[in-house]
């Protein structure tokens, strides 16, 4: 049975007060019901007020726990005192549910579904072993059902389900605090993704029991990303974009739910000689962050916001998301402290960017500040070998062209390896593998008397243009006709050209590219490709 | 008294006319619609579930029920009277937009959705007007038509408005008949309120069930986007989610209802 029913079936004061964790189910009734009586009295004796209410409409009594209190919830970048007390207590929360308009960048809004009122949601801060009484509370004019997983919630859903709530009501669950550590909560409600992605995350932290070493100054940033449809900056009222956020191709990247949260006058403050602690978390949806605070090094670093210290002088602290870290560090140093992802074109570019602005006296012996401004030119960088070789051939090639000038281009060996292959891709069908051409219909390439008499520019139009007519070769009369091949380029027609006065027993020279160039512009334009 | 009947006839006037206009040959009832039947392919599906669900044609209320639609029947029915109806059946915010038990007030405009109703008088107002309450197949099947074809997801201006409300922040309430009409002819099915159907309690089974069906965590976490068809229409995902918070006695500020008739 849910919370919800269990609440209009069972009004909160109604039933009889059972200690569950003291009593075997199988003792008989009247050992039952005296057990029930002493513990009753015991409870009131320790000032135990209103306990959770069980499905079976009985109350159940944490021995532990003493007194009552109501969280006291800060919105980012504050945190709540530190705990003092050394007992559990019973405390109750009360959480808030809105839809709120707000901005996300200079002249950009959006519409931001939050636990508070603002984003990231209110930071909540109880002790281990405490029994939290969490009412969730949906606004009136909400337009979406929401619901609350905490990820220090020991049970199914992390109270999920039992906090499913419709606009316009509330819901009742309670939870014992068995983890200490900092912890996401977030909104579960279908489409999740979209719920969170739409600022639906805050932190609580459960105090270890003997509490965390005293600092000076605690704050609380969480990180999370955006998926607007307008690209970043592009002004108005931006409508989630659902594509953006499947694709994990976030608009935004900001601290404590939008950019310049947390810079100029709203940056977080410290001075000289005091001890910072962050609270930092991470919403996502999608991204994991490299938290990093420019000019600082995290003297302790508490991993995914476990309770022990696990590193310490750490530069960057990766936040997974839906996790946390608390990192601390003494500020030695007066200045401007920025804070980034360091997957920085999020911090450049995307908004992740925020300051510590730290006051106080100059420390010489630690940072001077800029000392010395001078020109500086510095000498070339010295050459590697395998530059210094290259160098030293390209002079050999250069003095070798000097003495041949043929070579200044392309050696005539490329040139016919090159035209090789276009001979046996576009020639060698008629001409055949070695020129020597088809009895009585195609003339032989090879060693013939026609091709031999043929000037370079003749060799080349006849390539360009194709042939059609009777020529004699070697004293032998054909009548056919050459395809023109006017799609060759330049290159291939003088390497081909080349690669044929120079095969098959035939001695020539070189055919240049720059001839090819010279007739095809002299060439009229044949009728494009008929034969092909 | 005499206001109030002038704002009545002056938008029930229009509403017959224009049903008439665009349904004369379907011969269906004033202010409704014809929905042809089809097929139904449900979001959320376990494989106990059937993939698909056959939606016989039915006659959709052409606009949701207004307030002062909703007052007539208040009128005829006292024991639905703000101050007198069962605390069983209606939260305590039942009507609380309302000035009093017979009057509407400046926060409720007569030609406005009526609001702050449980599922319990959803259902006692149709049966008072001699229909009944939609199903979720019916009303998803109705409400999946664009504006011009019977099949909104190819409806690329359709499924841009749709995607534009659900992302816009909640708002005072238009009039019923504002928006644009579907390709059945029905106003409002998108873009104005929630709106109850019959069975709105079967999208997610709560409690004890869920231990042997599994089919109350599909709207939690990781499981929600496992079994649903198209994990990309989310703002089918939204229905499911704002029903499956409901309960019948629930009265919402952004909830109200329209009623259906078979042939």
């Amino acid at each position: 049975m849910s919370q919800m029913s269990l609440r209009a079936n069972f009004p909160s004061d109604a039933g009889i007060e059972i200690v569950q964790p003291k009593v075997n189910m199988k003792r008989n009734l009247l050992k039952q019901l005296s057990a029930v009586a002493v513990m009753a009295l015991f409870a009131n004796v320790l000032g135990a007020s209103e306990a959770p209410v069980k499905a079976s409409g009985v109350k159940v009594i944490d021995p532990e726990v003493k007194g009552e209190e109501h969280a006291v919830l800060t919105q980012a970048p504050n945190v709540p005192p530190p705990i003092t007390r050394k007992h559990a207590t019973k405390v109750i929360v009360n959480l808030e549910v809105r839809e709120v308009t707000k901005r996300l960048a200079d002249g950009v809004e959006y519409v931001f579904w939050t636990f508070g009122g603002d984003v990231p949601g209110s930071f909540i801060r109880i002790r281990e072993g405490d029994q939290v009484e969490f009412h969730l509370n949906n606004h009136q004019d909400s337009k979406m059902p929401h619901n609350i997983d905490l990820h220090a919630v020991t049970g199914p859903g992390g109270g999920a389900a039992s906090s499913f709530t419709a606009p316009g009501h509330s819901s009742q669950f309670s939870f014992k605090a068995l983890n200490p550590g900092l912890y996401v909560y977030h909104c579960a409600t279908a489409p999740v993704g979209m719920h969170v992605g739409n600022g639906m995350y805050g932190l609580i932290l459960v105090e270890p029991k003997n509490g965390l070493p005293p600092v000076d100054r605690e704050y609380y940033i969480m990180q999370g990303d955006f998926y607007t449809v307008g690209k970043y900056g592009e002004e108005g009222l931006q409508p989630f974009d659902m594509n953006k956020a499947i694709d994990e191709r976030p608009t935004y990247v900001v601290f404590n739910g939008a950019v310049g949260s947390l810079v100029g006058d709203k940056a977080i403050t410290a001075k000289v000689g005091e001890r910072v602690r962050l609270f930092i978390g991470n919403g996502g949806p999608n991204l994991v962050s490299s938290f990093h605070v420019i000019g600082e090094i995290f003297d302790n670093v508490y991993q995914e916001g476990g309770v022990l210290p696990t590193q310490h002088q750490v530069q960057t602290t990766m936040i997974p998301a839906g996790g946390s870290a608390m990192v601390d560090f003494k500020v030695e140093v007066p200045g401007t402290y920025i804070l980034v992802d360091h997957s920085l074109f999020r911090a450049f570019n995307k908004g992740a960017i925020a300051m510590l602005k730290v006051e106080g006296p100059e420390n010489q012996i630690v940072y001077t500040g800029k000392e010395v401004d001078a020109v500086y030119l510095g000498k070339a960088a010295d050459k590697s070998d395998s530059e210094k070789r290259v160098a030293e051939l390209k002079a050999a090639v250069a003095e070798e062209i000097k003495g041949n000038p043929k070579i200044a281009t392309l050696t005539k060996e490329i040139q016919m390896e090159k035209g090789r292959g276009v001979f046996m891709q576009t020639c060698f069908v008629c001409h055949q593998v070695n020129g020597e051409g088809i009895p009585n219909q195609i003339p032989p390439i090879a060693k013939s008397d026609f091709f031999e008499k043929m000037t370079d520019e003749e060799a080349i139009h006849t390539v360009i243009a194709g042939r059609t007519g009777e020529v004699v070769v070697n004293g032998k009369k054909y009548n056919g006709t050459m395809t023109p091949l006017n799609y060759l380029s330049d290159d291939q027609i003088a390497n081909v050209l080349t690669y044929v006065r120079n095969s098959f027993g035939n001695q020539g020279g070189v055919i240049t590219a720059e001839q090819v160039k010279k007739v095809r512009a002299t060439t009229a334009p044949v009728v494009a490709n008929q034969f092909e | 008294m005499k206001a109030i009947r002038l704002t009545l006839s002056s938008i029930a006037l229009p509403i017959m006319l224009w049903g008439g206009f665009a349904f004369a040959s379907s011969n269906a009832p004033a202010g409704m619609a014809l929905i042809d039947g089809g097929v139904f392919k449900p979001l959320f599906r376990s494989t106990a579930d059937f993939k698909e669900v056959a939606v016989k044609p039915f006659y959709l209320d052409v606009l949701p029920v207004t307030n002062e639609q909703y007052l007539q029947f208040v009128r005829a029915n006292p024991r639905w009277q703000r101050s007198a109806v069962k605390r069983l059946f209606a939260d305590e915010s039942y009507l609380k937009h309302w000035a009093g038990d017979l009057e509407l007030g400046t926060n409720a405009s007569p030609d406005a959705p009526v609001t702050f109703v449980p599922w319990f008088a959803a259902k006692s107002y149709a049966q008072w007007s001699g229909k009944r309450l939609p199903t979720t197949a019916e009303w998803e099947f109705a409400a999946a038509a664009g504006y011009t074809s019977a099949d909104g997801e190819t409806d690329v201006e359709f499924k841009r408005a749709l995607l534009a409300w659900y992302a816009s922040p909640a708002q005072q309430l238009a009039n019923v008949g504002a928006g644009r009409t579907n390709y059945w002819g029905v106003h409002d099915l998108h873009g104005l309120v929630w709106e109850w159907v019959a069975d709105f309690n079967t999208a997610m089974v709560t409690g004890d069930a869920r231990g042997d069906t599994g089919l109350d965590r599909q709207l939690f976490c990781g499981s929600g986007s496992i079994s649903a068809r198209d994990v990309s229409n989310y703002t089918a995902f939204m229905r499911y989610g704002f029903r499956s918070s409901l309960k019948a006695d629930y009265c919402v500020h952004n909830l109200g209802f329209r009623c259906a008739k078979d042939l």
